[in-house]
């Protein structure tokens, strides 16, 4: 073991992978050291672990229930210990279950928006001229529209339902990608290295692709990281309205909907989903805080 | 150099400022009105058959496709529904069966008197947790400030809206609950506003007053809490500029007060960049009001929006959507333009 760490944080790496995960592993250090941020990075990674195994994890059937013995059960009844919802299901298993979608809405989102936003945001910073200021002005008219009320007239006009509202969602969350993407672009494209990859006569996509994008990224994953609470908690928002993830898949905006109406005498039913939303989504906030700390290097003292 | 001359020229460049920001407005402004009209036109529903039902001929049909203009190329189209809208007229509501432009500005002064208290609060509180936590930073209380601001921005607030009305409403009975006023003190004011506190409290209907207060606090401060989270972070990140600075160093050496030199010289510097942040707070609030309504029953642009939406009704949805759009942009401008205006170094430049 110290043999292994002894070769990652060797001054002189022998190989560029060495120095790729020597680079890696120093960052990790600095990186544990924040407690917030690995606090947050903990309930991330229980996140992911209950939706990998929510089949095995979650005790009772999350879509139907025994309508006439665990109707509303209360939270730490025996076998139930978040309680059961207005169709006798179990709030925690439907609660694993949910894990997947949110999961997958935040994945599917990160996924589609990042990549158009570096796109949008190295070509008109590395071309300059007409080309950045229509890229630059069709990006501000999108961010212009506050973002849940895009993704409203979105999904109003694509129709309810969570593949719309994740698409819905990208749509509205790829501009300001596209801003730090071409602020970076800016500060590097006339270094010279980029003139000597130009000299060596690599073309245009192949200098944005492969040399601009990899020195934009470490900004636009912590800004992707720090989204991804309001993109859950739009996403949600969604839910509540009953314009994303529809019944009966236990989305957790769609529980939280489906017990107001009977907050009063059966409160649990709408509590504990918004539990999970909030732990989440604090998860997501305190990882990219620790993220922002160690990536971005303007930052460091 | 006489005064009038630096005067003269600090005007010309903000003029020059004003021009380029309008010329930037107006082509978001176009943009925003081609996103809404294309958003309408990918609309799945067919917007002849809610016109003359499911039962009509094929000739009746065509003769409202034809009265509704969907026979024309796209672009005429849009230029039609262009010159409407600067008529103000975004067609009628298929649920209100009234025009869209009457019904939001009906629902307008709701929302505009929940996020004018939110952002009262927001601000009031904000600004001095924010200096307090960078006067104390690392200490316990910047951390405990830290928390108050992520809890803020990890909580849906729908949800939140739901625990409050289930504790203070339902348990504790403090507040009112859902609406913007009992009915029973329904008809002791006349609305001539919009604005409840405002016209129960120049009316001198107190108690009407105290019972619009009583429905407004818990939404108000929900929304506030929002901004305040926003708010308090932005404060003290500009607080700690400010107090690193040498000028406060100087300020100290010839013996100013410890709490002038926080409140009235830092805090009179910080100010400028904040006033930035309050106005986008407050454009904020405009989205946040959207859930925040719909769980309060409050019956403003945010719930006209909702309806409209569970509704299909998708005149009244992009009506609502470039409203809310168009003030988005108006106080992105505005508060791009008062920094303009406040910064002192900007005035500097040539």
């Amino acid at each position: 073991m110290s043999m292994t760490r002894e070769w990652l944080l060797s001054d002189q790496p022998v190989s560029r992978r060495q120095a790729r995960l020597g680079q890696a592993y120093r960052t990790w250090l600095d990186f544990r050291t924040n407690g917030l941020a690995m606090f947050g990075f903990l309930i991330v990674l229980v996140l992911v672990l209950l939706a990998v195994f929510a089949p095995w994890l979650a005790p009772h059937d999350p879509l139907v229930g025994d309508l006439n013995t665990t109707r509303l059960l209360p939270p730490l009844t025996e076998g139930y210990w978040l309680g059961t919802d207005d169709q006798g299901r179990d709030i925690l298993s439907r609660l694993i279950y949910g894990s997947r979608i949110t999961l997958a809405v935040v994945a599917l989102v990160a996924v589609i928006a990042t990549p158009v936003g570096l796109l949008v945001g190295t070509t008109a910073g590395y071309f300059g001229g007409w080309v950045d200021t229509v890229l630059m002005r069709f990006t501000d008219i999108v961010l212009a529209f506050p973002k849940l009320i895009l993704a409203l007239a979105f999904v109003a006009a694509l129709g309810p339902g969570i593949e719309n509202a994740i698409i819905a969602i990208s749509i509205t969350a790829w501009p300001p990608y596209a801003r730090l993407a071409r602020a970076e672009t800016l500060t590097i494209r006339n270094s010279d290295f980029i003139a000597a990859t130009k000299l060596q006569g690599a073309s245009s996509a192949r200098i944005i692709w492969k040399h601009i994008v990899p020195l934009c990224m470490s900004s636009v994953i912590v800004r992707v990281t720090l989204d991804m609470a309001g993109i859950i908690l739009t996403a949600a928002g969604l839910g509540f309205l009953g314009l994303g993830a529809q019944p009966p898949q236990p989305e957790w905006g769609a529980m939280i909907a489906g017990g107001r109406n009977f907050l009063v005498d059966y409160w649990w039913v709408a509590t504990m989903p918004g539990l999970a939303i909030f732990t989440v989504s604090l998860g997501f906030n305190l990882l990219g805080d620790g993220l922002r700390d160690v990536l971005d290097p303007k930052r460091q003292k | 150099m006489t005064t009038r001359t630096i005067r003269g020229r600090r005007g010309a460049l903000w003029l020059r400022k004003l021009v380029s920001t309008l010329g930037t407005v107006a082509v978001t402004f176009l943009g925003l009105l081609v996103v809404t009209f294309l958003i309408g036109r990918v609309v799945p529903v067919d917007p002849v058959l809610s016109v003359v039902g499911d039962r009509a001929t094929q000739a009746q049909y065509d003769a409202a496709y034809h009265a509704l203009g969907l026979d024309k190329p796209l672009i005429e189209q849009f230029w039609i529904w262009l010159q409407k809208v600067f008529q103000g007229d975004f067609g009628t509501s298929n649920l209100t069966t009234r025009p869209i432009s009457q019904d939001i500005a009906r629902v307008f002064p709701a929302t505009l008197e929940l996020a004018t208290v939110s952002i009262v609060i927001g601000t009031a509180f904000g600004i001095p947790m924010g200096v307090w936590a960078a006067v104390r930073q690392g200490k316990l209380i910047d951390q405990i400030v830290r928390v108050v601001g992520l809890v803020g921005y990890s909580a849906p607030v729908f949800w939140l809206g739901l625990m409050g009305l289930l504790l203070f409403y339902f348990k504790l009975d403090l507040i009112s609950g859902p609406g913007r006023v009992d009915i029973s003190y329904e008809y002791d004011f006349t609305p001539k506003t919009g604005l409840f506190l405002l016209d129960t409290a120049m009316q001198g209907a107190w108690p009407a007053f105290r019972n619009v207060f009583s429905h407004i606090i818990l939404p108000a401060s929900l929304l506030g809490y929002l901004s305040l989270a926003y708010i308090s972070r932005m404060t003290r990140s500009f607080m700690l500029n400010e107090l690193a600075q040498e000028y406060i160093t100087t300020a100290r050496v010839k013996g100013v007060p410890e709490w002038r030199i926080i409140w009235v010289q830092a805090l009179r510097n910080a100010a400028v960049p904040l006033v930035t942040v309050v106005a986008l707070s407050y454009a904020n609030l405009l989205e946040g009001s959207v859930l925040t309504e719909t769980v309060f029953a409050w019956p403003g642009l945010g719930q006209y929006l909702t309806n409209s939406l569970q509704n299909a009704d998708m005149n009244a949805v992009l009506g609502g959507t470039l409203v809310i759009g168009a003030i988005f942009v108006g106080l992105n401008m505005f508060s791009d333009l008062l920094y303009t205006l406040l910064d002192a170094r900007t005035r500097n430049q040539k």
